[in-house]
């Protein structure tokens, strides 16, 4: 794996937000610029330490939703109201301000062209970040393996990179989307949260030996996970990465 | 809070300065081997617990207090890791 050689030891770095854009209503991405960042691999993730005026801190995980080579790091986060980082982070967090992280860390939900495919992503919500990465990553590296991902949101102002994901769904890279709360008048594909019968609807099937990454809450992961071991698909080949519900 | 070894990916990585979530682990208890990725992680008892995502077998604690972190691995067998 690219850079295991070189890892040292891990230390806080000092960053700066450059720009925060807004995703839907609840979800920001921070644009940052980290000083000697090492560089990372899509699917990795970064911890973030807050440390208060009386000293007091906090930290949290958060993938990382820019792909390897991007001149900002760039990191998405959903508000959780009651969270301790997310609030600042999705909130307040103006251009110009600072704080600290460490990373990237994480080696096992990571995707690299190199694995092949076909690829099968399945996200709950804001599980989605770490796949921005794989699929920017997989269209700036000349696409060539075939991927689909599969996103559940509760609407459709809630689908995270909407916009970025209409673009890439076409050859090669399929996008489906199921919407479980609310959906709009027109629409006309999924409502049900994701179960045995959608995935094997919408493919690969464990036949083709997909390599399975599933990312979101974690009674979302775990879930899918079971659905797909139900489905024949090998449990080695199936990679999860689960997030609390108030991980925030 | 039930989550997965990704969470302790930070700190691992801190403690044992390679990626351990690639690591392959042994379960004492049960025997089966799992990337660390994949065990099941609570981190809302005072330290952090890594369970075998097999037989539940506690495989390590975590505790960290300021500067210092302390290190159960009594239920790994072996560690298999890339170095």
């Amino acid at each position: 794996m690219a850079g295991t050689a070189v890892l040292g030891r891990l230390t806080w770095l000092p960053v700066e937000a450059v720009e925060v854009v807004p995703e839907t209503p609840r979800v920001k991405t921070l644009r940052l610029d980290v000083p000697d960042w090492p560089g990372h691999l899509p699917g990795q993730h970064v911890d973030i330490r807050l440390t208060s005026e009386d000293g007091y801190q906090a930290q949290r995980s958060y993938s990382i939703a820019s792909a390897p080579g991007a001149p900002q790091l760039e990191l998405t986060v959903e508000l959780i109201e009651d969270g301790e980082v997310s609030p600042y982070l999705a909130d307040e967090l103006q251009p110009g301000d600072r704080f600290e992280l460490r990373g990237p860390v994480g080696g096992y939900f990571v995707w690299e062209p190199s694995r092949g495919g076909p690829l099968l992503l399945v996200a709950g919500g804001s599980g989605v970040v770490p796949f921005r990465a794989m699929l920017r990553h997989l269209v700036d590296e000349g696409g060539g393996v075939p991927a689909t991902l599969l996103a559940s949101s509760r609407s459709w102002d809630d689908v995270i990179y909407r916009d970025e994901l209409e673009r890439l769904d076409g050859e090669g890279l399929r996008v489906v989307h199921t919407l479980t709360r609310e959906q709009p008048d027109d629409w006309d594909g999924y409502t049900r949260r994701v179960n045995a019968e959608m995935l094997a609807e919408v493919g690969p099937g464990p036949d083709e030996g997909p390599h399975v990454y599933v990312c979101g809450p974690t009674p979302f992961v775990e879930s899918v996970a079971t659905a797909l071991v139900e489905l024949g698909h090998e449990p080695g080949r199936i990679r999860t990465e689960r997030f609390g519900p108030t991980g925030g | 809070m039930r989550l997965d070894g990704n969470a302790v990916a930070g700190i691992l990585r801190q403690v044992f300065a390679v990626e351990m979530t690639e690591a392959i682990g042994t379960c004492a208890g049960c025997g089966k081997a799992e990337a660390v990725g994949a065990v099941v992680v609570y981190d809302r008892a005072p330290g952090t617990v890594l369970r075998c995502p097999h037989c539940e077998w506690v495989l390590a604690k975590l505790v960290t207090d300021g500067d210092r972190v302390w290190v159960d691995l009594r239920g790994v067998r072996t560690l298999e890791l890339r170095v």
